[in-house]
């Protein structure tokens, strides 16, 4: 018993401040939120006490669901969240293949793609809010403006302001500034890979397309997991971009977690911790098999 | 979480020994309490006055307000707790946290009417009906407006200045270079709508509008030229039916004028709306009297580079918006509130702080001569016309029922609803389900 004491006494002590702010102020608010989402505390009298709250089960859910409203918000997660996916993953690929090869001032290459990242989200936003102005014609501006002076008109259109597919205008400037980090994980995955693999694959006569085919690629699938996870993680989360380009009352490009900020700002406690948990769910379906499938690799190996 | 307590301690104790203080002293404060709740007695060494006042007009007339608070309350401290951003939204989502954390500043800008009904409800905020005798107020403020702010026999602000909301601006030289005549009046909607059918065709942008709460804007000016003010008012009490086929009538006028608007409207705010009656890039535009702030401060003379009436249809009516002050529940210095609410009321205050920010005072007592001409129209309107309050602006109605009628607006005009869907989603918005 003292010894093992000995043994995890001193690293449980080390971890356990942290063990414990991680328990009361993230799995206990979880709680405490899930715990309200089952309520019926949808107005300011009843969040100060002055009015009953009462159980009402899975009903603000059903509610939810089952709203055209909300529905709209999810598919518009949907379609931001596989554009913004797709759009980064190619574009990083894309530039991480471009670099893997000796280029010449591949340092500023590298950080010229890097660098929208160090942008926040809203102030890119800021600047994206007036390029992806929906004017069209004479009082065009931004990018409809770009179009037409280099002769592109059919090219302009509303932008985020089509209600079907308008969000799908904000993930570009997601991935514009996304799109330099997932090259950076590429790249990073690429020269990972011993240069060993390379020559064999070289002595035995691949082509540069098997061997990018049939050797690289392959080894690169950890990578592009991790690589969708974060950015497929971020994207569920997206907030702050879609604010500052659009408005929070702008049905075209609202968003679950607009949902939640509209509903917590009219005092529907309930409904927004209702959100909340939906989209918990949401990212969960998302990180937990990635992180069961991490452990298992790990004791694997 | 630490520096927090240790900040509510330190204010604790400096309120103890301010109260110590105030008991050795004469007692002026006391004297004057008699009469009014015990609340309203108490601290007055300081106040902490909550606002989203922050920049431009708005901002001026904060000044000019400390400046008169200065000289009436020498002995209470102002303490500045302007939040900035979101037009409002920013503040009023600090203002909940603090309210739920038994936190509330000495005394915060809410919109006078049902916005309040939230902090009624929750019980943080106290009746100042008391005030208004105190301090006179019900005899220099029109009964219509103290009507509009009683809740069950009970005021729980005090306005310190009030707004119109239907106010059609319009840009003389695209009115002429269309063919119509600037100075012309337009008594009903489908006069105007012949004007922006011109102004339309003469390539400007017949009607310049921005995101969605000036669209309710715009749709609540229609709705009380089509529904008359008594129509109007009841469909915040229940005597107006949503599903009526004159609530359409108006829904499709709605729908019409927005067909004439540009269509990055949802990018924009009010300024960039009134913006472009100021470049000349639009024809009309409806906006509440603070655009008033925008033409001035762009150098702009009426009638000559822009004009103003009221929407057509709703001459005679006063779509009114007031910013008030409260007295929280729980506030750490209630006789500094009580020395603010009366420096706002006061006809000193008022016509110091409207004639720094643009919009007219809720006394009817002010000199009009002190005011610029629109104010002065305004204040004239305001005395003679029947006053309705505004959806846009809290004053109708609560802040759920006003998120969901705004959220069905976004979604009608964005194209993902026909109208008859919108009325039902009006409907149901303002029933508050």
């Amino acid at each position: 018993m003292p010894r093992n004491l000995r043994r995890w006494g001193p690293p449980l002590l080390m971890i356990s401040p942290s063990l414990i702010l991680l328990a009361v102020f993230v799995y206990g608010l979880l709680a405490v939120n899930a715990h309200t989402s089952t309520t019926d505390m949808n107005t300011a009298a009843q969040a100060t006490g002055v009015k009953p709250t009462s159980f009402v089960g899975f009903d603000n859910y059903t509610k939810l669901l089952s709203s055209p409203d909300f529905q709209h918000s999810l598919k518009n997660l949907v379609i931001y969240t596989v554009v913004f996916l797709v759009g980064t993953m190619l574009f990083g690929f894309l530039w991480a293949w471009l670099l893997d090869r000796p280029v010449r001032f591949e340092g500023v290459f590298r950080s010229i793609y890097l660098f929208p990242m160090a942008v926040s989200f809203v102030a890119s936003g800021v600047v994206w809010r007036w390029l992806l102005n929906s004017n069209q014609g004479e009082s065009a501006s931004g990018l409809n403006r770009l179009f037409q002076m280099i002769g592109l008109d059919f090219l302009q259109n509303n932008w985020w302001n089509n209600v079907n597919y308008g969000i799908a205008a904000i993930a570009i400037p997601a991935i514009w500034q996304l799109s330099g980090y997932v090259m950076a994980l590429f790249l990073a995955g690429f020269r990972g890979i011993p240069e060993e693999l390379r020559e064999a694959s070289q002595i035995d006569g691949a082509t540069t397309w098997q061997m990018y085919r049939h050797v690289i690629f392959p080894q690169l699938s950890p990578v592009a997991l991790s690589a969708v996870i974060i950015v497929g993680h971020m994207s569920l989360k997206a907030f702050d971009l879609i604010m500052s380009i659009s408005k929070p009352a702008n049905y075209q490009t609202k968003v679950p977690a607009v949902d939640m900020y509209v509903l917590k700002s009219s005092f529907h406690y309930a409904d927004a911790a209702a959100v909340g948990v939906i989209l918990l769910v949401i990212v969960a379906v998302l990180i937990i098999p990635y992180l069961v499938h991490i452990s298992r690799a790990e004791k694997r190996a | 979480m630490r520096t927090r307590r240790t900040l509510t301690a330190l204010t604790a104790g400096l309120a103890a020994s301010t109260l110590l203080l105030a008991a050795c002293s004469s007692g002026d404060d006391t004297a004057s309490d008699n009469g009014t709740s015990g609340s309203t007695g108490g601290d007055a060494s300081e106040v902490e006055v909550f606002t989203w006042w922050a920049s431009g007009s708005e901002k001026l007339g904060l000044d000019a307000l400390v400046k008169v608070f200065g000289e009436q309350h020498p002995d209470t401290k102002f303490v500045n707790g302007a939040v900035a951003g979101g037009a409002g939204s920013a503040a009023k989502d600090l203002l909940q946290s603090r309210l739920q954390a038994g936190d509330p500043p000495d005394t915060f800008q809410a919109h006078a009417g049902a916005e309040l009904q939230d902090y009624i409800d929750a019980g943080q905020i106290e009746d100042v009906s008391d005030l208004y005798k105190e301090f006179g107020l019900t005899d220099v403020f029109p009964k219509d407006l103290i009507d509009r702010l009683t809740v069950d026999g009970k005021i729980y602000s005090v306005p310190s200045n009030i707004h119109r909301a239907n106010v059609m601006w319009a840009n003389p030289t695209v009115l002429k270079d269309a063919g119509l005549d600037p100075a012309a009046t337009y008594s009903t909607m489908d006069d105007w709508f012949a004007a922006l059918d011109k102004v339309k065709a003469s390539g400007k942008t017949a009607l310049s509008v921005a995101t969605t709460w000036t669209q309710v804007n715009l749709l609540e000016t229609v709705l009380i030229a089509d529904l008359g003010a008594d129509g109007y008012s009841g469909l915040w009490d229940g005597k107006t039916d949503w599903n009526g086929s004159d609530v359409t009538k108006a829904l499709t006028d709605f729908q019409k004028l927005m067909s004439y608007t540009n269509t990055d409207r949802d990018g924009l705010d009010w300024p960039d709306a009134t913006q472009q009656i100021i470049d000349g890039q639009a024809g009309f535009n409806v906006m509440g009297d603070w655009a008033e702030a925008a033409f001035e401060a762009a150098g702009k003379k009426a009638p000559a580079d822009y004009t103003y009436q009221p929407v057509p249809g709703t001459d005679g009516v006063f779509d009114f918006l007031a910013d008030s002050f409260t007295l929280p529940k729980g506030a750490k210095h209630p006789g500094g509130t009580k020395n603010w609410l009366q420096t706002i009321s006061s006809a000193e205050g008022q016509t110091a702080f409207n004639k720094a920010k643009g919009s007219i005072p809720a006394r009817n007592d002010a000199k009009a001569s002190d005011f610029s001409e629109y104010q002065q129209s305004a204040m004239e309107s305001f005395g003679k016309d029947t006053i309705v309050s505004s959806l846009a602006h809290g004053a109708a109605a609560p802040v759920a029922t006003l998120t969901a009628i705004s959220d069905a607006t976004s979604k009608f005009t964005t194209g993902a609803s026909d109208l008859a869907q919108y009325q039902k989603d009006l409907a149901s918005a303002a029933a508050g389900s």
